[in-house]
């Protein structure tokens, strides 16, 4: 089976960045791969509710292509998820446009990978981060995969770049001809509890 | 007689100023505008009235120079391209309207048996209408930058060309004419003087100008601004044309010199003056004896020729293209035999062509004519508003009823605001001053009541008392400043929101806090975006760019309000924060760019891993 892929990029100085102009162009590239660049389309940040849902109704696959920023996604992703996801259409009742879809996660970020990790230099590792956005997914009965992460940005050569830009050609190509990623759940993952936090 | 001749002279600008004084102010507040006033003053200080004044021909004959400031502040206005531009209706519309006028007078005179060389003389008085008149109604009114305010000026300038060839008829005319050689060395000359004037003002006068400019005594300026014109017109009446045409023209060649505003200034308050001693002249000539003796001749004969001409009038703005209410109005202004008249009557005297009697008779009716004009202006007036709010069945003093929005002007901004306020459902209540604009957006539907808001009573009719929100979107910025002043002392509940046509106009708004938007900065800045866009700016960097540079210019606007006074502190203002602007956008750039292959903050992060995470954003990956 094939999956038409549907790619939301996010990157509010996109011109800068080296590492996602290349993924993007790749993506570009891809059959059946739509590339939806939110920077592009809204810079007043206004978002087309009714346009976005006819995109998602097209399309099997989610792929959130994102700089981390401040552990999250940019602001208008942000505004995209509040504003497109409404009640009746992607949750609750009569809400299951989504059901059965998938969403996964392509990050770049400037860290390197043994910083985002329990006890390590952000405390957190980069599932336990974006559980925001597993949880949103799960809400829409989607299922939520293992994202593509592209560590380091910073320090990358250009030869790296381009090398990184072709696994993502084959990170989407799998995808579209229906080689998913694994699922992922962090439920298991042992958790702090605010309720039960010791008295300072 | 010799001793008292100073008094006297004391006496007589004593009784004009205080006539002027008390009928000006009374006429204007009842709505019959300033023209008016001064006639009325004039026939009531006239030989005729109170007989406080005698020398009316002496009187009139210097307050024409008030005429002939004004011509020149006209010219001044306009340019040499707008006068090209104006060519067609110059020659075309001015020249059929003074010969159709012209013969059908005469054809008259013929019918009644006068001899043909009176009627014809007759005929070419009548045809000529009163620049004062007209021009300085109009521009009471607003109405000269309209359509028909346009046509009337250009025919009235036709008809200070016509008086050339009219003069020299009434030479040939006269009973001892024999000299029909010289009247071609007559034309020569003035030719060549008109040749001497263009060729002289665009070469000699700006350096003299600026010479004079130097010395930087103001009076000096002013004493040459008024030589200037008066030497210019008493040249070009030296070889028979008329004064004002020559003023005018000197006005032209002046149009785009960088003292155009400073002469403006200068000449202003003469040409008030002088045109109101005009005014008062014209209603001293007046002859009640004669009216009082033949009120039906009198009467008749004016109110005769009043209907002639617009009845000649009308239809030839018709056939120029103009709507119908545009070519009433247009017809009304110029409805009125002129002052040249006068000059060409007593000419035609002298020469022998007319009879004391008879030109006696003429002036009066002239002067009559002159006085029908105020009224019916205003006549037109009423009855335009009743006609344009009667068919949207809401007659002007009952406005549909009160909404919360009142809009002024229902322009290019004023419509635009209005579908906005209508989308979202709180239709306001437009009034416009221009009748061409209602009736031509009435077509599709929408809905202006006629008014000039700078009213009180039209105002309280709109129902500004309980209105919220007030939004002047008309072109005059004095009108609109001294309505929000109005309104802010009545109704202090009432917000105000003005539309500013540039900065200058931004800052008067801002000097008296009323709110405001200057009415190209946006279009000009979602033009600029544009322009970014197309040399390779993404959308958002575009945006972001615009974005600032709206925030950047809103702050010096704030800033170089207290200074707009002072225009070199403000250039040197405007050049610092321009720097401060270039270096802003040039920061954002080199920070992002910089960001891309400065790994300093990192490695160091890194080095110092004790340190607290200070994680910025990671914007650059």
């Amino acid at each position: 089976m094939s999956n038409k892929v549907l790619v939301i990029f996010a990157h509010p100085s996109f011109e800068t960045s080296r590492m996602n102009r290349a993924l993007i162009s790749v993506a570009r590239e891809c059959e059946n791969v739509t590339v939806h660049d939110l920077y592009e389309t809204y810079p007043n940040q206004f978002v087309d509710v009714a346009c976005e849902q006819k995109l998602l109704n097209e399309h099997d696959v989610l792929v959130m292509q994102h700089p981390l920023q401040w552990y999250s996604c940019p602001p208008l992703m942000k505004s995209w998820l509040d504003n497109v996801l409404t009640t009746g259409w992607a949750y609750g009742p009569g809400g299951s446009a989504l059901e059965g879809k998938y969403w996964v996660h392509a990050i770049t970020s400037g860290g390197p990978e043994f910083m985002y990790q329990r006890g390590g230099y952000n405390n957190f590792s980069m599932a336990e981060l974006l559980r925001p956005f597993e949880q949103t997914a799960d809400f829409c009965s989607m299922h939520y995969l293992r994202p593509f992460l592209t560590h380091e940005v910073l320090r990358l050569e250009d030869e790296d770049i381009k090398q990184q830009a072709e696994q993502y050609r084959q990170w989407l190509l799998a995808i579209t001809q229906g080689n998913l990623p694994p699922v992922v759940h962090t439920l298991h993952v042992p958790q702090a509890d605010f309720k039960h936090a010791p008295p300072l | 007689m010799t001793e008292v001749h100073a008094p006297s002279l004391l006496l007589q600008s004593i009784v004009y100023l205080g006539a002027a004084v008390l009928a000006v102010p009374v006429s204007k507040r009842i709505g019959l505008g300033s023209v008016l006033g001064y006639l009325i003053a004039g026939i009531i200080i006239g030989p005729w009235g109170l007989g406080l004044i005698s020398e009316v021909e002496t009187v009139l004959h210097f307050s024409e120079f008030g005429v002939v400031m004004m011509l020149f502040l006209i010219g001044l206005e306009l340019d040499i391209d707008d006068l090209l531009k104006m060519r067609v209706p110059i020659f075309g519309l001015g020249g059929l309207q003074v010969v159709i006028t012209g013969l059908v007078v005469t054809f008259l005179g013929l019918v009644f048996h006068l001899d043909w060389k009176i009627a014809l003389v007759a005929g070419m008085g009548v045809a000529m209408s009163s620049t004062a008149i007209a021009v300085q109604t109009l521009s009471e009114r607003g109405e000269l930058e309209l359509p028909a305010g346009r046509s009337a000026f250009s025919v009235l300038l036709f008809q200070d060309l016509a008086v050339i060839p009219l003069m020299l008829l009434l030479a040939l005319l006269a009973p001892d004419a024999k000299h029909a050689g010289m009247d071609w060395l007559a034309a020569g000359k003035a030719l060549a003087l008109i040749v001497a004037i263009v060729v002289g003002g665009n070469f000699a006068l700006r350096p003299v100008l600026r010479y004079i400019a130097n010395t930087g005594l103001r009076e000096i300026f002013i004493a040459f601004a008024l030589f200037l014109i008066m030497g210019v017109s008493v040249l070009v009446q030296s070889v028979g044309l008329s004064m004002a045409l020559g003023a005018f023209l000197a006005g032209v060649l002046l149009a785009d010199s960088e003292y155009r505003q400073e002469l403006e200034l200068d000449i202003e308050p003469f040409k008030g003056l002088l045109l109101g001693l005009f005014f008062i002249a014209v209603g001293m000539s007046v002859d009640l004896g004669l009216v009082l003796h033949q009120p039906l001749l009198v009467l008749g004969l004016a109110l005769g020729l009043v209907m002639l001409k617009i009845s000649v009038l009308y239809p030839l703005a018709r056939l120029f293209k103009q709507g119908r209410l545009d070519a009433l109005l247009f017809a009304l202004t110029l409805s009125q035999v002129g002052e040249f008249a006068f000059v060409l009557y007593s000419a035609a005297e002298q020469q022998g062509v007319l009879s004391g009697a008879a030109a006696n008779l003429l002036n009066a009716v002239v002067a009559i004519s002159m006085l029908t004009t105020p009224l019916l202006m205003l006549a037109y007036t009423k009855w335009m508003k009743r006609k344009l709010n009667a068919r949207s069945s809401a007659s002007f003093d009952d406005f549909e009823k009160h909404r919360p929005v009142i809009v002024a002007g229902f322009g290019r901004v004023g419509q635009m605001l209005t579908r906005l306020l209508n989308a979202v459902d709180i239709p306001p209540t437009v009034i416009e001053f221009d009748p061409n604009q209602i009736e031509f957006v009435r077509q599709f539907g929408l809905k202006a009541y006629y008014g000039d808001i700078t009213r009180p009573d039209v105002l309280e009719a709109a129902g500004i008392s309980e209105a919220r929100l007030l939004i002047l979107a008309i072109d005059s910025p004095e009108d609109a400043i001294k309505t929000a002043q109005y309104v802010r002392k009545h109704y202090p509940q009432v917000r105000i929101l003005a539309r500013a046509r540039n900065r200058t106009d931004a800052f008067e708004f801002m000097d008296l806090e009323i709110e405001n938007v200057r009415e190209t900065f946006f279009s000009s800045l979602q033009m600029g975006e544009l322009a970014l866009r197309a040399l390779g700016y993404g959308a958002f960097q575009a945006t972001r760019a615009v974005w600032r540079f709206r925030k950047h210019d809103e702050s010096m606007l704030k800033e170089s309000q207290p200074l707009h006074h002072d225009i070199t502190k403000l250039v040197a203002l405007t050049s610092r924060s321009r720097e401060n602007l270039a270096r802003l956008l040039k920061l954002e750039t080199e920070n992002t760019v910089r960001a891309s292959v400065d790994l300093g903050w990192w490695d160091n992060e890194i080095n110092n891993a004790s340190q607290p995470a200070t994680e910025k954003q990671d914007k650059e990956s």
